[in-house]
């Protein structure tokens, strides 16, 4: 141990009867059941955890899964020019920009549409199956996941706005006109329901299962 | 019930690992993080209530501009047209599309709106020593409604949409797609600057 560094016992909130108040921040002393305590400085309601944070959080995900299906095979819009139609989806948006050329758009739009909403969904998976099962390895890096999905996962809402820009732009009737198809829908529907299961997950819950171990400080 | 106060107020469990810390009294450091898990306990904000109050209001004026006038100006074929930023959800609605439309709706005007009134609200009594009613249900809403204010989104699809669109017709920004880059640059500059403990903190 160096002279400048020492290791000190390290407790958390919850192992010492306490609750950080999560509007204003004030630390409170808490009873073993806590339920129904009110902050004394803010008096919001206090949670030592997210309530029922696991099963909320699954069925958000399990909801934006099941959309994620007709999201991905159903068009987003319709493109109708000089009396030729077309109908593009998620994947196909993007091969046209690829395909037209401008592949540094391409990539923002795959990324944001395609890489993003998987891996999102793909992490939250790993993260509630791991608290489940109380794992203890590598609480570092899970947490970095966790700030990862709310981070990044609403940037995969630009392909509805791409649809909705186009609509507004395109309405000069008989020589071109855009549709939003059903799949937009879907997919908004995907964005929306993954946010909602990042924002329940609660990721104390990953420290729950680290014994609180000695802190370098 | 009530809970019993600790008078220390340096005294932070962090938010995302619950580990119990005491924050250095002189750090002079921009930010203060966990030890375990490197989340920001604390923001060395240079002025809590006056910086979020004119960021707010310059928002509110940009906001307007942002609406009033066109987005993108559009020639094909020698016809002319412009856009505004309602119109596509107003265009969305009239296709039958309505979920998409409250979704675009709620994202890029609602949740914005309610962000910079909830500021003003906020920030412009306690500039005058006043505590707004129901301050801490603000304060709560101005942090739930950040994520769902997707106006820098919605910027990045103007700029592909335009650029799918090039090919086959000119497309010139508008007014309110200058004003609408620089109400992203404020609106997220905002979103910095709200840190409820230290307010409390102050106003308590």
């Amino acid at each position: 141990m160096s002279t400048t560094e020492h290791t000190a016992r390290a407790y958390t909130a919850m192992g010492s009867n306490l609750v950080g108040c999560h509007s204003c921040g004030l630390v409170n002393r808490c009873p073993t059941v806590c339920s129904r305590v009110r902050c004394a400085r803010c008096h919001s309601l206090l949670h030592r955890r997210i309530p029922r944070s696991v099963s909320r959080s699954w069925a958000f995900l399990i909801a934006s899964i099941m959309l994620y299906v007709p999201a991905n095979l159903l068009p987003i819009m319709h493109v109708t020019s000089l009396g030729q139609s077309r109908s593009d989806t998620i994947l196909s948006g993007a091969e046209f920009l690829l395909v037209s050329g401008m592949w540094p758009l391409a990539l923002i739009v795959f990324v944001a549409s395609i890489l993003v909403p998987l891996a999102k969904m793909m992490i939250l998976t790993y993260l509630l199956v791991s608290v489940q099962l109380h794992w203890s390895s590598r609480p570092l890096d899970r947490t970095r996941l966790y700030r990862f999905t709310e981070f990044v996962g609403r940037w995969s809402m630009v392909d509805v706005f791409v649809v909705t820009v186009l609509v507004a732009l395109v309405h000069l009737g008989a020589v071109a006109e855009v549709e939003a198809g059903l799949g937009a829908v879907f997919f908004a529907g995907v964005v929306i329901l993954t946010m909602l299961s990042a924002r329940t997950f609660d990721p104390r819950l990953i420290w729950d299962n680290v014994a609180p171990a000695n802190v370098k400080t | 019930m009530q809970s019993v106060p600790i008078h220390h107020h340096d005294l932070v469990a962090c938010h995302e690992c619950d580990l119990l810390q005491r924050l250095p009294v002189e750090h002079g450091k921009a930010r203060v993080r966990c030890v375990r898990c490197g989340c920001v306990l604390h923001h060395a904000g240079r002025d809590l209530i006056a910086v979020p109050l004119a960021l707010g209001i310059t928002a509110l004026i940009l906001f307007v501009v942002s609406n009033t006038f066109p987005l993108l100006e559009f020639s094909l074929s020698g016809q002319r047209d412009s856009t505004y930023l309602l119109a596509g959800i107003r265009q969305l609605y009239a296709q039958g599309a309505p979920v998409l439309a409250s979704v675009v709706l709620f994202t890029t005007v609602i949740a914005p709106v309610l962000h910079i009134s909830l500021l003003i609200y906020i920030y412009l009594p306690l500039l005058f020593g006043r505590r707004p009613p129901g301050f801490v249900a603000a304060l709560h809403a101005v942090q739930g409604v950040l994520p769902w204010s997707m106006l820098e989104i919605f910027l990045l699809g103007v700029l592909v949409a335009t650029v799918k669109l090039a090919e086959q017709a000119t497309i010139v920004a508008g007014p309110a797609a200058w004003s609408l880059g620089l109400l992203v640059l404020v609106l997220s500059a905002a979103a910095t600057q709200v840190h409820p403990q230290r307010l409390w903190d102050r106003v308590a």
